[in-house]
């Protein structure tokens, strides 16, 4: 019989580890991995070629699908380029309200990977805690925008509409009702900021939750201390940010450096890793969750003092309220030209980066002045973070492919775009 | 010379000084540098920027494909409409406007393909955002900076597959994005808004059949428009308050 040294498996596109439609084509020498060839692009929507055809409003709904578990933070890089380009202001209160939000969906998005990530490595219990957890802050979601993930809610100049007065609430019905209906409804008698408040006083706990489960839990380690190390020189070399950069020991995180929106009038940490391995990423993105935990209550105490616009009265830019659209005729012209035409944006290129919860999601825009951008260019930490499967893995066992995969934190709705 | 870099900030003088002559052109606009260079000093200069001591770019986070094609085109006149009368839609050869069959076959235009690449440095904390434009637009060719970022690798397999600029010496230049088999570079502006092929499950032959695009008509919503009016004298007013931070 012939002796086979080594073969080539298909893993993906359908692989529940695979994280969406990732197909790995793997060669391996028994378990060892010899080489990996991620073939990528089978989500692919083409995005921005999408974005060249539609005003620029039209397009922040397409941001939420990019990186669809962090997609405020993906509006924000998008607005925050209009905004470059445009030269205009954003009141005070929305970039609070922008802060807040991009930490809500920083724990939305760690969550998310806590859960899958665990789930992945045989830890079926956290996935079900951290699904129970989003839950929550979904709510907050839907509370602004009436959608609980596709929210469409930055707008250039702001946010669309301030915070709702009211927590939505759970009404009785045959499946909620009596101590369960009390239960859920036990933090929303007032406004939004009332149930965050209450959220952010319970959240931490919940982190020591999961770390009883995971932190010290020996199977835990065994597949995640000393996997997949990165050093930092392979860091920088393969464009990585976020928590794999962190992971690798380099202080480096946009909301201290490079402070966007609120971000350098609120405290907090930034934790990084020492040997960079996929222990280490999951140590930095806890910490990073009770960090953004601490950002949230902190947007919270400033938002309840301080009420104001949420979106610059630029009407060129953001339309004016209905009230003022059924009185004043100037109003209703401006409210028709933005719907219909949209506004046009100076020429010129800008290149907008925020700290997503994977890393650096940066937008270029290019703007010929028209009423549509010329080119649009995602960034998308992700991708440049998948491009380095092949030399991380290499040498590997086939199970830490997919806990390489996890600590990745890849989404393909912003590898494929 | 002098008056110029008078208004320049010490960042672009001091790219001026190492780059010298290959520097085509330096732009400052709201606290974003961009840098142009020749096609033929591409990797010379990115390995300057990354290895030299007050520069030090060791991140390349970004590199994109631009397809200059169309640039400034309308599909709405709003300059000379008072005097030649109402009709104001203009037939355009914009993307949404054709199919793959009667796509256009645009005239030569100078400089059609650029590559831009957006670097950051985390010792100065500083961000660079380094361009140019490919010599062919028959056959656009640069040469590749995966030697000196290793992590543009994809980004460059993206802007082949996009836009079908050839990157000489990259290790693996295969499409990324696209299906497998894909005819043509989707998103230069010549190439159709729907598509040119769509795919379906035939039952006679079992198996999934590519075939051109019938199910959707080329259309455009909303117009594309130009205008350079008053509009913006508020947001241009409040960046003069600003001070042009």
């Amino acid at each position: 019989m012939q002796e086979i040294k080594s073969y080539t498996m298909n893993f993906g596109p359908q692989h529940p580890a695979a994280h969406g439609v990732l197909r790995l084509v793997l060669e391996l020498d028994g378990e060892t991995v010899v080489r990996a060839d991620p073939h990528v692009g089978l989500l692919h929507r083409a995005t921005e070629k999408l974005a060249e055809s539609k005003p620029f409003n039209q397009s922040i709904g397409y941001m939420d699908r990019l990186d669809y578990v962090s997609m405020m933070c993906n509006e924000h890089a998008y607005v925050r380029a209009i905004e470059n380009l445009l030269g205009i202001e954003v009141p005070d209160r929305a970039q609070w309200i922008r802060t807040l939000f991009d930490e809500i969906t920083r724990i939305l998005n760690h969550l998310m990977w806590l859960g899958s990530n665990g789930l992945d490595l045989g830890a079926m219990a956290l996935f079900l805690y951290a699904f129970r957890d989003r839950e929550e802050l979904m709510d907050c979601y839907e509370a602004v925008s009436g959608a609980r993930m596709h929210a469409t809610y930055y707008r250039p100049g702001g946010v669309y509409r301030d915070l709702p007065e009211q927590m939505p609430r759970y009404n009785e019905s045959k499946w909620r009702k009596g101590k369960d209906l009390a239960r859920l409804n036990e933090w929303r008698g007032g406004s939004m900021l009332d149930f965050l408040d209450a959220f952010c006083a319970d959240f931490p706990r919940r982190v020591d939750e999961y770390e009883v489960l995971l932190t010290e839990n020996r199977i835990w380690k065994q597949r995640t201390v000393d996997i997949g190390i990165v050093s930092p020189e392979m860091a920088l070399a393969w464009g990585m940010s976020g928590p794999m950069l962190r992971g690798s020991g380099i202080e480096w995180d946009l909301r201290k450096k490079q402070p966007y929106a609120k971000y350098a009038e609120v405290d907090f940490d930034i934790p990084v890793g020492v040997r960079g391995d996929c222990y280490d990423r999951y140590l930095v993105r806890i910490e990073e969750m009770r960090q953004s935990n601490r950002i949230i209550k902190q947007c919270v105490d400033w938002l309840r003092k301080n009420p104001g616009p949420v979106i610059a009265r630029n009407f060129k830019v953001a339309p004016p309220s209905r009230v003022e659209m059924k009185r004043d005729m100037e109003a209703l012209i401006h409210h028709f030209k933005l719907f219909s035409e949209g506004y046009t944006v100076p020429a010129g290129d800008t290149y907008a980066a925020v700290e997503a919860p994977k890393g650096e999601f940066g937008v270029y825009l290019v703007s010929d002045g028209a009423n549509k951008p010329f080119r649009l260019h995602c960034r998308a930490p992700s991708f440049a973070h998948l491009s380095s499967m092949d030399t991380i893995v290499r040498g590997h066992m086939l199970p830490d492919v997919v806990a390489m995969i996890g600590t990745y934190d890849v989404v393909f709705g912003e590898v494929d775009r | 010379m002098s008056e110029a870099s008078a208004t320049m900030s010490a960042f672009a003088q001091l790219l001026q000084a190492k780059l010298g002559a290959r520097l085509v052109r330096i732009a400052e606009a709201r606290g974003e540098t961009a840098i142009e260079v020749l096609p033929e000093n591409w990797v010379e200069v990115a390995r300057l920027l990354r290895d030299d001591a007050d520069l030090h770019f060791e991140l390349a986070m970004d590199l994109c494909g631009v397809d200059y094609l169309s640039w400034g085109d309308v599909e709405w006149d709003t300059l000379d409409v008072t005097s030649g009368g109402f009709s104001r839609g203009v037939e355009g050869e914009t993307v949404g406007r054709f199919s793959w069959a009667n796509r256009p076959h645009p005239a030569h235009i100078p400089n059609r393909f650029g590559v831009v690449v957006q670097l950051l440095s985390l010792k100065y904390n500083r961000r660079l955002c380094l361009r140019t434009h490919c010599a062919d637009d028959e056959l656009p060719l640069l040469a590749s900076l995966t030697p000196v970022w290793p992590g543009l690798d994809w980004f460059e397999r993206e802007a082949f597959d996009l836009y079908g600029i050839v990157f000489e010496g990259h290790p693996d230049l295969r499409r990324i994005l696209t299906d497998y088999g894909f005819v043509g570079h989707p998103f230069r502006k010549d190439f159709p808004l729907i598509g040119n092929v769509e795919v379906r499950y035939d039952p006679a032959k079992k198996r999934v059949v590519y075939e051109p695009v019938t199910s959707v008509e080329p259309r455009v919503l909303v117009p594309r428009t130009l205008r350079d009016d008053s509009r913006y004298q508020q947001a241009q007013a409040e960046e003069k308050a600003r001070g042009g931070k």
